[in-house]
């Protein structure tokens, strides 16, 4: 039993909905109780869409739990295909059914249609949304493709040459609730068109049961998110021999690597490599003057795995940022995250709890986060600024304007929404300088609301704590009044340091010399 | 009773569960915690229906089921202990620990009571612990406060003191108001159930008269009655006519005259119904159509007809207690067709085929229906906002013109542009 005040995953059959939802022709029949219903909101009020989940929910109450809930579950089954007919049938239970075992999937099948039945079983106690998502699509391709298996050759990526055309190639992962996927899918499909290669399909964002069977069309397959899609990705390997990509681009080094890969892959000569440094503003902003003051920002990441990953190699590489924590709650993904975390000197964090997340936010001390729009919450009340990059999402990440992560418009878009809330820091210092000069007119509310322009407060209350702690450090007056000077982006890690730097020497009272003493030896 | 028209429903739903009032009842009583012995599914419709990131530790959580839990109720219950161990280390400022049950512990047996009773005796003097069950298998939406509220019962003592006593939640202001009036009136003991303190539970006995403010009580009175408590019978305030009678029956319970009542009332009507003219310009002669949810439909279309001249196509509710709905009822015009359950496919059929000016249902289906050009307006604002009493009649009908009017400002053209 785990407590949980908040998740940042749904459970297994919501990430079955989002493939549902996502495409076009398909119907689920979910055996779960009326309340589950509240799924639909997700697409319906995040997402704005104008279209209900095609989703069935059986709504068996207490008092069916008696009788025949199996003789529900067909009668919902054959509602929905007649209303709704689809051209695949999604089977599958909740939470609460998993446990009454009525095996709606097999009840399916039993019932004569003559449609593509997909049972699905996502176990409900051990399994999150995106699993849910990953092990649906895939459930669905292996379904309406295991036919072929048999009959088809491997596909060979170069077949492209022998049949005089383009080469083609399927873009695979992007679904509803994922982060930015609407805008990514057009971004890579310019890009891939740019350089002479075509968009077989899109799956699952749009398709419709056909366009999985015409997978098999395309050369190779490009994963774009790995948590929904590389469980498909690898089966279509193994029976097609369909390759697949294995690098995400997001940034612009990523989005090269990327570009390579797919060119590599499919023995198609990059023509125009030079062009591509100048494709996005990204390099330039980052190298014209006026970033210099970006360089060594302290910069948190937590988020799914795709997007933190991708995150911490932008923050370090191409902006200049010093990566001071990096995590994930995507277990699925926690080794690649360790493993970047390894090369960046820190530790990974992989946990579905918020709060450890902010607490380990507060210890890294950061000027900048990169995270979910929890550590937007939780920065906000450490009065850091933050970005978001990743899911859950929220309807403040469903923008109405052309906003992709990936490609060179992509990195455009993280320019501006990284660097952004930066210079707002700078404006708080500045509001912090002058807000004592007679000229500055009290109200001029900083972004952050209240928890920064109250900084002196916070300050006061950690040290109340602080005269607590264990260590027994004092701070003396002309310490505390040093400390007030230093600009509060800066002083939670100023403090922490000169603790360090106190205990270190032994040093039982910190003044204003202490500070300076701290700050050349840490220099 | 009116000739109004009582159909059944059953098919799929498209509604909340029970759980769903945690979102009000927590912000209600400051000093208790809900936690739900639950899946990661309820964790996920919560935070989901509450539609906000949490700003703070909330004083809510999900101990969620795992595989191991599943495999042995022993093992469950240990675990369970553990979980609450930590979390009333974690939060000493908790004073009442609700144990809320829900589909998932409901099917495998939980025996949440038992659990409660073992450690009410552990924590005596420091933490009491409610059990009620807020599942979707048991309940939907607003009747999860009812079974909070009924839980709540066992725990409030005996007293003949004579009292009103105020019943479902409400907005603090909106209570505020209310208890002053009823003071004016000449009730000076007058309490509400549930308290701002979970600790701070009424006395109840045989001279309280209850009057309820909220119609999804069933199981609530029914044990306050048991108790001996007198349940004084009126519509819901909602809307002037409601309020008025509410205010009426309440005063004749306590033998207070209605010469008094409209003496004291009168000022705020008239300027209510001032305050309702230009809501009710935009309802007038539209045509509405409620989708169950929340139990407040049938109050609600009889302030939407009686009052902004709305016509009814279908009133859904999601349960119907006819005894407890009678004065409601009585108010309905004739041949008001209501509908007790659902089959939402069914159910949207005949919304497309009426062609309402304006449907009141749920967030999942509000802009699928948008997009087919009909207007909504979400029931679940309704629990959320501040609509009952005399004063606040204008900002009922305000939810439900609303729409319409940004419908119109959307579509017409009064903007010559060169």
């Amino acid at each position: 039993m785990e407590l949980t005040l908040w998740t940042y995953e749904g459970p297994p059959h919501v990430g079955a909905m989002r493939i549902a939802s996502s495409m076009k022709d398909i119907h689920y029949v979910l055996h779960a109780p009326q309340g589950d219903t509240y799924a639909d909101l997700l697409f319906t009020m995040i997402e704005r869409r104008g279209q209900r989940p095609p989703v069935t929910y059986t709504t068996f109450q207490a008092r069916d739990l008696g009788g025949d809930t199996a003789e529900l579950v067909k009668k919902n089954i054959k509602e929905a295909v007649e209303r709704f007919k689809p051209k695949t049938l999604l089977v599958g239970e909740s939470c609460t059914a998993e446990l009454i075992q009525d095996q709606p999937g097999a009840l399916a099948k039993g019932m004569g249609f003559d449609m593509p039945i997909v049972n699905l079983e996502l176990p409900a106690y051990s399994k999150k949304e995106n699993w849910g998502a990953s092990e649906t699509f895939y459930q669905l391709t292996r379904t309406l493709l295991k036919e072929k298996v048999s009959s088809s050759d491997k596909i060979n990526p170069l077949r492209w040459r022998e049949l005089g055309r383009r080469p083609k190639v399927n873009i695979l992962g992007p679904s509803l609730l994922g982060f930015r996927c609407r805008d990514d899918v057009i971004e890579i499909q310019r890009i891939l068109s740019e350089q002479g290669i075509d968009t077989n399909v899109v799956a699952p964002l749009g398709a419709s049961p056909d366009d999985i069977e015409r997978l098999i069309d395309a050369e190779i397959n490009i994963c774009l998110y790995q948590e929904i899609a590389e469980a498909s990705c690898e089966w279509l390997k193994r029976n097609f021999g369909m390759e697949y990509t294995n690098t995400i681009p997001i940034g612009i080094k990523n989005t090269i690597e990327f570009i390579n890969e797919v060119h590599e892959k499919l023995d198609l000569p990059l023509t125009n490599k030079e062009e591509l440094e100048n494709k996005s503003k990204l390099p330039w902003y980052s190298k014209s003057v006026d970033s210099n003051y970006l360089t060594g920002k302290r910069v948190f990441i937590f988020g799914d795995g795709t997007h933190a990953i991708a995150a911490a190699k932008i923050a370090k590489e191409e902006l200049g940022f010093e990566v001071v924590g990096l995590g994930t709650y995507s277990r699925e993904m926690a080794r690649q995250v360790r493993a970047t975390a390894k090369d960046l000197n820190v530790e990974a964090l992989i946990t579905n709890n918020y709060l450890e997340v902010e607490d380990a936010m507060k210890k890294a001390a950061p000027e900048l986060v990169l995270g979910t729009q929890m550590e937007r919450h939780s920065a906000k009340r450490l009065g850091i600024p933050c970005s978001v990059i990743s899911t859950p999402m929220h309807v403040q990440d469903v923008p109405a304007r052309y906003s992709p992560q990936m490609g060179w418009e992509g990195a455009n878009v993280i320019f501006d929404d990284w660097v952004h809330p930066l210079m707002m820091g700078l404006e708080e210092h500045l509001i912090d300088m002058f807000k004592h000069d007679f000229e500055f007119v009290d109200g001029h509310q900083s972004h952050l609301g209240h928890t920064a322009t109250n900084t002196n407060n916070i300050l006061n209350s950690d040290e109340k704590k602080e005269k607590n702690s264990k260590e027994g450090i004092i701070w003396t007056e002309s310490g505390r009044a040093e400390l007030t000077k230093v600009p509060f982006f800066v002083r939670g890690k100023v403090k922490t340091n000169t603790e360090k730097y106190a205990i270190l020497r032994g040093i039982p009272e910190i003044s204003d010399e202490t500070l300076y003493d701290a700050k050349a030896y840490f220099s | 009773m009116s000739k109004v028209e009582f159909n059944k429903e059953t098919g799929p739903r498209e509604v909340f569960c029970g759980l769903t009032s945690i979102v009000w009842l927590h912000r209600r009583m400051p000093d208790a915690f809900f936690l739900v012995v639950g899946s990661r599914t309820c964790a996920h419709l919560i935070q989901s229906a509450a539609g906000v990131m949490i700003f703070a530790e909330p004083r809510f959580g999900t101990a969620i089921l795992e595989e191991k839990d599943l495999a042995g109720l022993a093992d469950a219950h240990e675990e369970l202990d553990r979980v609450i161990n930590d979390l009333i280390a974690r939060r000493p400022e908790i004073k009442t620990l609700f144990l809320v049950g829900s589909c998932p512990s409901e099917v495998i047996k939980l025996d949440l009571a038992t659990v409660a009773d073992k450690l009410n005796k552990r924590f005596l003097g420091q933490v009491r612990f409610v059990n009620y069950s807020g599942s979707g298998i048991e309940t939907t939406f607003t009747q999860g406060e009812d079974g909070a509220l009924k839980a709540l019962i066992p725990l409030m003592d005996s007293s003949d003191e004579e009292k009103l006593l105020l019943v479902g939640t409400l907005a603090n202001n909106v209570e505020d108001r209310f208890k002053k009036i009823f003071r004016n009136l000449g009730i000076s003991n007058i309490e509400s159930f549930p308290p701002r303190q979970s600790t701070e539970l009424p006395k109840i006995g045989k001279n309280t008269k209850v009057l309820l403010t909220q119609p999804y009580l069933s199981d609530t009175v029914r044990d306050l009655k048991h108790r001996g408590c007198e349940i004084i019978s009126a519509p819901f305030p909602l809307g002037i006519e409601g309020s008025t009678k509410w205010f009426l029956a309440a005063a004749k319970a306590f033998k207070i005259s209605e010469l008094k009542v409209h003496e004291i009332i009168s000022p705020l009507i008239n300027r209510s119904k001032l305050a309702l003219e230009s809501h009710k310009e935009i309802l007038k002669g539209k045509r509405l159509f409620l989708l169950p949810e929340s139990q407040l439909e049938i109050s609600l279309a009889r302030f939407l007809h009686n009052e902004c001249e709305m016509d009814l196509i279908e009133v859904g509710t999601p349960y119907l207690n006819k005894d407890l709905m009678k004065e409601e009822i009585n108010l309905l015009p004739d041949n008001t067709k209501i509908v007790e359950g659902q089959h939402v496919e069914k159910q949207l059929d005949r919304v497309r085929e009426s062609n309402p000016d304006l449907v009141v249902c749920g967030m999942g289906l509000a802009n699928p229906l948008e997009a087919e050009g009909i207007s909504t307006k979400w029931s679940i604002e309704m629990v959320f906002s501040p609509i009952h009493g005399i004063d606040q009649a204008a900002d009922l009908a305000g939810l439900f013109s609303k729409p319409l009017k940004r419908n119109q400002i959307l579509t017409s053209k009064t903007l010559v542009t060169h």
